[in-house]
């Protein structure tokens, strides 16, 4: 079992060295730390269990330390940066572990880059030496790229020649997207397995910045704290910890304290149960500190989190995840209302920020969500966001029997663009994007308690049936999707889900990830004469010559 | 101005006819000559020297003996001559004609590894551009001029290459090869070992017996490739390097005969006093150099190794002489690791041990040199025996690279190691003692008195020819 918690304190690829705004993030990996006895981990290469840490580190750093405003990447290998993920791990690896290999890693740059953007904490690499492939993409997820000049250090995509395979962690699509290297020279880079050094590098803009060896360190201090100029993050605001994630897995579930999941492994089904606050927020911002994690959203955050790491990577069989919640709407409805009046706080910022990230990882994982409103449930706001990220939602029309309560949803200012998807748009806005402006026209029915049949009326929910039909339509559709080929649904879910425009995030999932997964699959890739499987061995790889 | 490219550069490829190429190394041969000026031999500019100069591939014309001033020398371009019908002896392609142009699928790998090699040449020159300010004797000054020119003839070759077949991409390496500089913090040497400095005589008797060594085996290696240019470029140059491996050779075995006859004559090992260097520092040194040039082999696994070979870019050493299928696909090699403190060896894919069989050839190669060595001692009836110290000693590179050894192979603790060190490796006493023999001798036959004078001088001139003339 892969688990993704873990702390500094058990890091064994990592180290963070926090001085002042400016923090450092060193790779250092120990080549014999891999997940699996079956590779070495050298040149700074790396595999799930050192993105995990990675993860944890990024995440830490928002959280534990408000000060910090610029966090520079580098390595603390002589002349070796990051080699990149380890081939001979790919190579042994299952599909499947692949793709959720990259699927982690992508979601961990985009992490990166969400930092930079809005948590106030600028991302800078110093690239000390070989930057290849994954290493050099780990660098273009960062806002400042500082290269040392030495007349032999290169960045390089070279999965192309080397690997038959695709820089599928963003690389291609930063390239062009982000950094804007021009068309033609980005299809030069990347068929150059040795890369590209020095002044060219600038010139095609593949970095931002050189530096002799001998001034590195001095040229990196001074430009983190350049960067840490533009922060607004406090200087002496106390951090919180982000202390152990207690949960509990046993043989047919998973229990934390706000976040439940039974398994149902026969039926490839998996029930996740959220529940809303038990108290009301508190009355000042003051009082996170002693709340730390315990505090609802934050704790529900990293809950569900992990629950979604989990079921991807240790239940692959589970394809269909039932969404429901419990709780009191009003409760929620408090809390969903004091993150919004106190925003600006860095802590509550950090907070809406990673219900954001989690909620979007919901939103690119390969399964069936179906959601199922039911009364007592707590589909309000912030986790009516669960319903709207739902490939379709079943909500009770009416009353059960030996039951008055009836099912209800409720909006909330969380639905209208604190916790938008990977496209730049919110949920609502990508439901109704055949109707200008009924996005915000549902402005109007914040807090009210929306029945079965007004939110049917409005769009929000797929069926409404009613006490008769209800537990048939739902056991039914539950039945019907786990009929269907896994693969087929995979690729009609993603298509379905991410309307309208098209955003660098949009793109790595749907375009680079699904080539990628595709060449993956690919006999010139992974046959037996696939350059990735051959890779290592000193055998020349064959390919099928046809274009397909 | 009309330029006779024949006289300026000595070639066999054709130069005055090849336009391209001419005008890539007109703007390449100003650079160069700059930087011989600023760092190759330090102040010798104007010295006349007795050198050995290349001017055709000919027996009678590759060593053509006369004094030039060393800018003036003429750094030639020499393939050695085709064979015929010469085919790839190794690898996928096995069979199949040897590649007379860069086939486009090994662009990035022919070009790693010229550069690779090319880079060591001029390395070296920077390395020794001290030394002449300290040289034991004309002969000796003359043999590290006729080193030093023949590493930047072997620049030239690799230079060559680059620009006659890779295009832009090659001129720009050639130009980065003129920029890199041995121990420069900022743009150093590609190879770690490139970038020591050689200080003293008895360090750069070392280099040339170890690391001119570890060229030749580079070298010959390469002189398998499928790429014909490459091999012939190869073979030409291990004839310029069997002679730098014997000036290191014969001066380590004259600073040997040296310290035998100061041992004898005072009847002591301690011949410090006397101003000689003893047996114990002279292990030292050898205990240092060689250990550095096993790192220069690279990783006893290795996938670039493996597919330099699979490719058809660069064979093992004498290929053609090994009985096995030249394929390697299926066939196992043995390699150390280290398990539990204790040195192992485990069987893995011939493939990817091509390092280690060239590392474990240069070890037999090295070993005849300390046989013959130990015979000089043997003969003043000295028993102390030199010896190579174990693979697992001093190394930065490979399976080794983690744990601390002593020369006979015994893992030890880094308390062990640190305790113990000063004991096999040269100290900074043992350096600075060394540099204090280094006082210049420069009069026609004289010696310096930690080292014993040659048998015969060279091209069949007397000991005390004036080698090198002073202006």
């Amino acid at each position: 079992m892969i688990d993704f918690r873990t702390d500094p304190s058990r890091y064994r690829h990592w180290t963070i060295k926090v001085d002042g705004s400016v923090a450092t993030l060193a790779m250092n990996v120990d080549e014999d730390g891999g997940l699996d006895p079956g590779y070495r981990l050298k040149l700074n290469s790396y595999d799930l269990g050192v993105d995990i840490e990675l993860n944890d580190a990024v995440q830490r750093l928002r959280f534990e330390h408000p000060a910090v405003k610029t966090v520079v990447i580098t390595s603390l290998k002589d002349r070796v940066f990051c080699a990149g993920a380890n081939i001979g791990m790919l190579g042994r690896s299952s599909h499947a572990a692949k793709v959720n290999f990259c699927k982690f890693t992508n979601e961990t740059r985009l992490a990166i880059e969400d930092t930079t953007a809005h948590s106030g904490q600028t991302y800078m690499t110093v690239i000390n030496g070989t930057a290849a492939g994954g290493g050099y993409e780990l660098a273009l997820a960062t806002d400042h790229i500082m290269l040392v000049d030495d007349g032999s250090t290169a960045v390089s995509l070279p999965e192309v020649p080397l690997l038959a395979v695709l820089p599928g962690t963003g690389g291609l699509t930063r390239v062009v997207d982000k950094r804007h290297v021009r068309r033609d020279r980005a299809d030069v880079f990347c068929s150059l397995t040795e890369g590209i050094r020095g002044q060219r590098a600038l010139s095609w803009n593949l970095v931002d910045e050189l530096a002799p060896r001998s001034a590195l360190s001095d040229r990196a201090r001074v430009r983190a704290a350049a960067l840490a100029e533009r922060s607004d993050r406090p200087m002496d605001a106390d951090g919180i910890t982000l202390g152990p994630l207690d949960r509990s897995v046993m043989a047919d579930s998973i229990t934390y304290g706000n976040v439940d999941v039974q398994l149902d492994r026969a039926q490839g089904v998996a029930t996740l149960t959220i529940q809303g606050p038990d108290e009301a927020p508190p009355a000042e911002t003051s009082a996170l500190a002693e709340l730390g994690t315990g505090f609802w959203p934050l704790a529900v955050s990293r809950e569900l989190e992990d629950a979604i790491l989990h079921l991807r990577v240790n239940e692959p069989t589970v394809g269909t995840w039932v969404l429901k919640t419990t709780g009191d709407p009003d409760l929620l409805t408090a809390h969903d209302a004091w993150l919004l009046a106190n925003r600006s706080h860095w802590l509550v910022r950090e907070i809406l920020l990673y219900l954001k990230r989690t909620l979007k990882r919901l939103d690119v994982s390969s399964r069936s969500l179906i959601a199922v409103i039911e009364p007592g449930s707590c589909f309000c706001g912030s986790l009516a966001e669960l319903a709207f990220a739902a490939d379709r939602s079943y909500m009770l029309d009416g009353t059960q029997e030996d039951d008055d309560r009836v099912a209800s949803l409720r909006l909330s200012g969380m639905n209208f663009g604190p916790l938008p998807m990977g496209n730049g748009l919110t949920r609502l806005e990508s439901r109704l994007i055949g109707t200008a402006g009924a996005a915000a026209e549902l402005t109007s029915e914040v807090g009210k308690e929306l029945d079965a049949g007004t939110a049917e009326g409005l769009g929000l929910v797929t069926f409404a049936p009613d006490d008769i039909d209800w537990e048939d339509e739902v056991r039914v559709a539950i039945e019907e999707r786990a009929s269907f080929s896994p693969d087929a649904l995979n690729g009609m879910e993603a298509n379905l889900r991410f309307v309208g425009p098209e955003t660098l995030e949009t793109k790595i999932f749907g375009r680079l990830s699904a080539w990628q997964n595709w060449i993956f699959q690919r006999p010139n890739a992974v046959g037996d004469k696939g350059a990735l499987k051959l890779f290592g061995s000193g055998r020349k790889s064959e390919f099928d010559r046809e274009r397909v | 101005m009309q330029v006779s490219y024949n006289d300026k550069i000595p070639n066999n490829v054709n130069l005055s006819d090849d336009k391209r190429l001419q005008r890539a190394l007109e703007r390449w041969l100003p650079a160069y000559q700059t930087w011989w000026n600023d760092l190759g031999p330090i102040d010798s500019q104007q010295h006349e020297v007795y050198l050995r100069t290349a001017i055709s591939v000919d027996t009678d014309g590759w060593a053509h003996f006369d004094h030039v001033r060393m800018p003036d020398y003429r750094w030639g371009i020499f393939l050695a001559q085709p064979e015929a019908d010469r085919r790839i002896g190794f690898g996928t392609h096995k069979g199949e004609p040897v590649w007379t142009e860069l086939p486009g699928e090994y662009r990035a790998e022919l070009r790693r590894l010229i550069v690779t090699q090319g880079d060591t040449e001029p390395a070296s020159v920077e390395q020794q551009r001290q030394l002449g300010k300290t040289c034991p004797s004309l002969y000796d000054l003359r043999n590290l001029y006729q080193v030093n020119v023949e590493e930047g003839r072997h620049l030239w070759a690799m230079v060559y290459l680059l620009h006659a077949y890779f295009g832009r991409d090659g001129r720009e390496e050639g130009e980065a090869m003129l920029a890199r500089h041995a121990g420069d913090p900022d743009r150093p040497r590609i190879l770690k070992a490139f970038n020591e400095p050689t200080d003293d005589w008895l360090s750069f008797f070392m280099f040339t017996f170890f690391q001119d060594r570890d060229g030749k085996f580079q070298l010959s290696a390469l002189a398998e490739s499928g790429f014909d240019p490459l091999s012939r470029t190869c073979r030409f140059m291990l004839t310029e390097e069997a002679h730098h491996m014997f000036v290191g050779e014969y001066g380590l075995a004259r600073v040997l005969e040296r310290s035998c006859a100061l041992m004898r004559e005072h009847d002591t090992a301690d011949i410090r006093r006397f101003g000689g260097i003893d047996l114990q520092t002279f292990q030292k040194f050898i205990n240092f150099h060689y250990s550095i040039c096993l790192d220069l082999f690279g990783q006893e696994q290795s996938t670039n190794a493996a597919n330099y070979y699979s490719m058809g870019l660069k064979g093992r050493y004498h290929e053609s002489k090994i009985a096995d299928d030249h394929v390697l696909a299926d066939l196992g090699e043995a390699v150390p690791f280290v398990e539990n403190g204790v040195v192992r060896t485990q069987d893995v894919s011939a493939l990817t041990a091509v390092n280690e069989r060239l590392r474990q050839d240069y070890t037999k190669d090295s070993q005849r040199g300390m046989n013959r060595f130990n015979k000089v001692i043997r003969s003043f009836g000295i028993d102390t025996e030199l010896y190579l110290p174990h693979p697992a000693f001093h190394r930065e590179i490979g399976a080794f690279a983690d744990c601390y050894a002593s020369p006979d192979g015994q893992i030890l603790d880094q308390a062990t190691w640190n305790k113990r060190q000063a004991e096999w490796l040269p100290t900074e006493d043992d350096k600075a003692y060394v540099r204090s023999l280094m006082q210049p001798v420069t009069g026609p036959g004289q010696m310096a008195g930690w080292i014993a004078p040659p048998k015969r001088g060279i091209h069949g001139k007397p000991v005390d020819f004036e080698y090198v003339l002073f202006h």
